[in-house]
């Protein structure tokens, strides 16, 4: 309860510089972000972004293609790492630790911040397989038994086990492309992460497939903090609490999303919003 | 209500942590593990590379050095005892010429060399030495006499006149000198006898034999008689005849073959056909090349046996699919923009290709080129069967003689009975064609290197 | 003929006609100022090769028929009651005197006189045929000259007859792999059906015996059973992969997912160079060093390895591959998405858990593709086995102990004999085709798995 006081005073600290009004969300901040800088080779693609992620609330990164967003989203859980030449400055804490010290597992933060991909990527094996990937990688079911429970409670969450049950052993990716796109989800579920990353995990799929989705994600806020990258502002509009806007590589922007879409403060953003610049 | 939940989550989240915590030490130390085997499977890949290298240089080197016999040799009149050398003026036709001219060779042939060569060789042996003229002469190598006969016929005038000459010794005092031989053996297992193993050592302490740079590897041919003479010469060159005829006949091929079916060729079953054949081509193996030039060229077509003619033929035809592949692969890497460039202008197909396209592609044309061209050089087995393991003693005048190539040459030596002398010579020869390879190779990959720079 | 005579007659022609070809057309251009369709350069090659392809034609005729001609004249001048009292070889012989006396060498010994009119009406001959020959081939060259300058015009197409021209010697070009695989085809069947009637293919097919008699002339042929030479090929081979797939799928692992940039510029070049080496050096180290080494092993270890052996030809060829089988897997783990990579890491594995559990299954199809083609070239492989496996084509199941293999055996049964009357030599070729069946089965079944593979992720 200390840790959480901290937290919302913290908060309210931010509050004052009127750049951040997330505590009209009244929600704890789960991530924080300071002056992050991300460098490929020579070419610098982030500066110096600062924001506060609730938690159990959806937040969301809209801007221009190319504007970072990504980017950023990949700095949260570290995917950076995987990009030769990358080079990520500042800090991010996630409940008050740095995720970028030297001593923190990467392993481990993956488990607790789980990630959904622009394009549905299933592994090429069984539906089940695909679920029971991370619980297996991880040592995180005791028995078969309790694989099959993490995997069927996963599907559940993910809205995906009415359709499948019955094909279980069939190869996730001969799914439709919103079904994998589920399937993806409810293999990050399985992790049991507390945070899942989404990178405009709509993007492939068509209208009645995003809709699918878009209430999944609105269910799962109860449980988990989401962030999603979107370069639909409709979306951001309707499935997050909280909306940052990007541009070339700098956070313009953030706030309550009503706030953000009715009365943006800044300029660059209303053009975006109107459809001036995109 | 609210914080129950939170609480709840969050012990799950816990327990979680607690778990995933639990595997870390595990799954890091196989993460190490697999990363060790890959690398080990590096080292042990570049290990092999070094050791193969390493092994050959050690065993190779000291057949770069041989032992010479320097001898004071009288050309004895009472020994030699023939007419003067026929003079072309005196005759009537040229036939007439060479018929006696041959005359006058084989009575020089019939005389006997050895008795020169002996005594020039008594005249070092230390005062007080019992050795037999057989075993005198197992010291120099056994052409020793053709030698002299050769200096002879060159040079008549060398009748009663002594001259300094250096002959090669014979393989076995060569195996002695070097202490190829386990030298403690008993006289059972010597190949030279004792007598004749004294001799050497007095003729090595007064400098009579000496170990000098092993010329005659690269400036003869293959002797069976006389292996200390046995060199490369004839192998290399009829190995450059094949590389010629691999240059002339598959590039030009396998370049237009490759441009007709990437630029020009209609989508058919044909053309379907000819790829299929052509990736399966690759891959079938150099023997049957072998059997096709054994079958078509020699005993259908009568080609020559053991010629680099057909030797060059057969390898053309197992080169041919590699440039084409390779070539195709470069006109596919050309980006449409040249070539819609080009047909923009107003050029036709044929000379876009030939004055746009294709000279882009060059360098990689010409890397696919020196590559076929060195696997070429260093094939075998195909060759074997195109009787190119015949015994060669001169060096090929044209690609129609018999000839022999270098790998075909190293795997007559590597067989040859007289093991302790032929290891090193097979390990040399082994050098001088990896040392071709290397330069081929190695231009190749400067040549790669530099271009997907420029790219 | 005189070959410098040829050369000059064949380059003043196609000097000439590219010049005329090229003046006619840049007169169409200044004078008649007409527009002409092609440019003056396809003009010279229109006209170079309408006179060229007749002038070649006439030459090669004659290179052709010149042989006999000439032959048949000078037997003409031989006087019927010598030719009757000569034998083929004093045939020859005479006709070698002749030709010597007409080329001015001579010949040494007395000259018949019928040999000595016989060389000089040869000399008189041979220059005329020559004149005449270069005469007819001149003639016509410049007879096609002139009807192809006539024929170009402001509208003649000279540029898509000459491209005309160029396609069909480029197709011809691509033929030659056809005609290549049909001449192994027919080469390899022919003969081997000649062998088959000899012995009787299930006798081969299904023998267990390799025994062939080598001393021609009796007619005792030995026992021809292809089961003990299989059995070594395979017993090799897969030796060869036990060392070669390992090795070369964890170092392709390891430089495309691992290595730093730098050590896989070095590494990659450095292990093609395995690649490069010629097989028959792979023999000489295998049978002069790491035979030796594995027998001086054994017997440490208390087992008795021959040095030449299955074992040694194995190992040896197992690591001539590894570049083989690093590169062809290489090319196939870049094929792997990475999206699927990211979603593995995103979950929290490791890089060796992706790698074993998310990019191995997803490239398997790619990689047993690549394996098959490893194997067919290790089935197919020469000069190791000739040289480090011992040569014993016995039925047996020790890899320690010498084998033979089908490549052996063709060398052993084929080398420098080309007189195919026997089975003795006829059975290499059985086996040729055995061998050419067994790796075009496995190429085209490998490409077509790997094409599969491809199209799936493209």
């Amino acid at each position: 309860m200390d840790m959480l006081a901290g937290k919302v005073k913290l908060t309210q600290q931010s509050v004052t510089s009127a750049m951040n009004p997330s505590a009209a969300l009244d929600r704890p901040i789960r991530i924080e972000a300071r002056d992050v800088t991300v460098h490929y080779g020579a070419k610098q693609a982030l500066f110096g972004i600062s924001i506060d992620i609730p938690d159990r609330a959806v937040t969301s990164f809209i801007g221009p293609s190319g504007c970072g967003k990504s980017t950023f989203l990949r700095c949260i859980n570290r995917m950076n790492d995987t990009i030769e030449g990358a080079r990520v400055g500042g800090t991010i804490k996630l409940d008050g630790e740095d995720i970028y010290d030297p001593a923190l597992d990467v392993v481990e933060l993956r488990a607790r911040i789980g990630m959904v991909f622009q394009k549905p990527n299933p592994f090429p094996k069984s539906i089940y397989e695909n679920v029971a990937y991370g619980p297996r990688i991880h040592g995180l079911a005791r028995s078969k038994a309790d694989l099959d429970e993490i995997v069927v409670s996963s599907l559940r969450k993910a809205g995906l086990f009415e359709e499948v049950k019955d094909r279980l052993n069939e190869p996730g990716t001969g799914l439709s492309g919103g079904q994998q796109q589920r399937l993806c989800i409810a293999r990050a579920i399985a992790v049991g992460p507390e945070v899942i990353l989404m990178d405009e995990p709509c993007s492939a799929l068509d209208p009645i497939a995003t809709a699918i989705i878009e209430e999944l994600i609105d269910e799962l806020r109860e449980n988990y903090t989401i962030v999603i990258v979107t370069h639909s502002m409709q979306q951001a509009a309707r499935v997050s609490q909280k909306t940052a806007f990007f541009h070339l590589g700098k956070l313009i922007e953030e706030g309550v999303t009503e706030d953000i879409f009715t009365n943006p403060v800044h300029k660059q953003t209303q053009d975006y919003i109107m459809g001036r610049i995109g | 209500m609210a914080t129950d939940h939170i609480t709840a989550a969050r012990e799950i989240s816990q327990e979680r942590t607690r778990l995933v915590r639990s595997g870390l030490r595990r799954r890091h130390r196989n993460e190490a593990i697999f990363r060790g085997l890959g690398i080990a499977a590096i080292a042990l890949a570049l290990g092999f590379v070094a050791l193969l290298f390493v092994d050959m240089t050690r065993k190779g080197i000291p057949a770069f050095v041989q032992s010479n016999l320097h001898l004071e040799v009288f050309f004895d009149p009472a020994i030699i005892d023939v007419g003067p050398a026929p003079v072309a003026s005196e005759f009537a036709s040229p036939a007439q010429y060479q018929a006696a001219d041959l005359r006058w060779r084989r009575e020089l042939a019939l005389l006997n060399w050895n008795r020169i060569l002996e005594a020039s060789l008594m005249a070092k042996v230390p005062a007080g030495t019992e050795i037999s003229s057989r075993e005198l002469l197992s010291i120099p190598e056994t052409n020793a006499r053709h030698q002299l006969r050769e200096m002879f016929v060159a040079n008549p005038d060398l009748l009663g006149r002594t001259v300094p000459v250096d002959i090669l010794a014979s393989a076995n005092a060569d195996n002695w000198v070097k202490g190829n031989i386990n030298r403690s053996l008993g006289d059972a297992q010597q190949q030279l006898s004792p007598a004749a193993r004294t001799v050497i050592d007095a003729f090595e302490a007064d400098g009579t034999i000496t170990n000098g740079f092993a010329w005659a590897l690269f400036t003869n041919t293959d002797s069976r008689a006389a292996p200390a003479s046995a060199g490369l010469l004839g192998a290399f060159v009829g190995s450059l005849y094949m590389m010629l005829i691999v240059i002339v006949l598959a590039v030009p091929i396998g370049v237009a073959a490759a441009i007709y079916l990437e630029e020009f060729a209609p989508k058919s079953r044909l053309t379907d056909f000819i790829e299929v054949n052509i990736n399966n081509l690759a891959a079938v193996p150099s023997i049957v090349f072998g059997l096709l030039g054994a079958a078509v060229f020699i005993n259908y077509m009568h080609l020559p046996i053991s010629a680099p003619l057909v030797g060059g033929l057969v390898l053309t035809l197992m080169t041919l699919p590699t440039i084409i592949i390779a070539t195709r692969g470069a006109l596919l890497g050309v980006s449409p923009a040249l070539r819609q460039a080009a047909l923009g202008m107003g050029a036709s197909k044929t000379q876009m290709v030939f004055h746009h396209v294709l000279p882009v592609t060059l360098p990689s044309i010409l890397t696919a080129t020196i590559l076929g061209v060195a696997h070429a050089l260093g094939e075998t087995a195909p060759l074997l069967l195109i009787g190119m393991k015949a015994f060669v003693a001169q060096v090929p005048a044209t690609p129609l003689d018999q000839a022999t190539a270098l790998p075909v040459q190293i795997y007559l030596w590597q067989g040859n009975e007289n093991r302790n002398f032929f290891e090193p010579r097979t390990a040399a020869a082994i050098m001088v064609l990896l040392g071709v390879m290397i330069v081929l190779n190695g231009t190749a990959i400067y040549l790669r290197s530099r271009l997907e720079k420029r790219v | 003929m005189n070959t410098l005579a040829v050369a000059g007659l064949l380059l003043v022609l196609l000097g000439l006609s590219y010049q005329t070809g090229w003046s006619r057309s840049r007169a169409l251009v200044t004078t008649g100022g007409q527009k002409v369709h092609s440019r003056p350069q396809y003009h010279g090659a229109y006209t170079a090769l309408w006179t060229m392809i007749p002038t070649l034609l006439v030459l090669l005729l004659w290179a052709w028929l010149g042989g006999e001609i000439t032959h048949n004249y000078i037997v003409s001048q031989i006087p019927t009651d010598v030719l009757q009292s000569l034998d083929q070889a004093g045939l020859n012989a005479t006709i070698e005197r002749i030709r010597a006396i007409a080329s001015g060498f001579g010949v040494a010994g007395d000259v018949a006189p019928f040999e000595q009119t016989a060389g000089e009406n040869l000399r008189n001959f041979q220059m005329l045929t020559n004149i005449g020959v270069l005469l007819v081939a001149a003639l016509c060259g410049g007879a096609a000259l002139l009807y192809a300058r006539k024929r170009i015009t402001a509208r003649l197409r000279a540029r898509n007859a000459v491209e005309r021209v160029i396609n069909i010697v480029l197709l011809l070009c691509s033929a030659v792999a056809i005609l290549t695989t049909l001449g192994i085809v027919t080469s390899l069947l022919t003969e081997a059906l000649r062998f088959f009637t000899f012995i009787h293919p299930f006798d081969f097919f299904f023998g267990t015996v390799w025994a062939p008699n080598n001393a021609p002339g009796s007619g005792n042929y030995g026992r021809y059973g292809l089961l003990p030479l299989l059995a070594g090929t395979l017993m090799i081979t897969a030796i060869a992969m036990l060392v070669a797939v390992p090795l070369g799928l964890m170092a392709a692992i390891y430089l495309s997912q691992y290595a730093p940039r730098r050590l896989r510029s070095i590494a990659k070049p450095l292990i093609e160079v395995l690649a490069g080496i010629p097989t028959i050096v792979f023999g000489f180290f295998a049978l002069v060093t790491v035979g030796p080494f594995l027998r001086d092993f054994g017997r440490l270890v208390g087992l008795n390895i021959n040095a030449t052996s299955a074992l040694t030809a194995g190992i040896v060829m197992g690591i001539m591959i590894i570049p083989f089988v690093s590169s062809l897997s290489d090319d196939i783990l870049n094929q792997v998405p990475r999206t699927l990579r990211d979603g593995s890491y995103g979950l929290g594995a490791t890089q060796s858990e992706t790698i074993r559990k998310v990019l191995l299954p997803a490239a398997l199809p790619g990689i047993v593709g690549a394996f098959l083609l490893a194997v067919s070239r290790a089935i197919g492989e020469t000069m190791i086995v000739v040289l480090a496996a011992g040569n014993a084509p016995v039925l047996r199941g020790n890899p320690f102990e010498p084998v033979a293999t089908i490549t052996v055996s063709i060398v052993n049964q084929l080398t420098g004999d080309t007189d195919f009357s026997g089975p003795q030599s006829l059975v290499g070729f059985a086996l040729g085709l055995t061998l050419f069946v067994i790796t075009l089965g496995l190429n085209i079944f490998a490409l077509y798995i790997v094409r599969r593979f491809r199209e799936q992720y493209e």
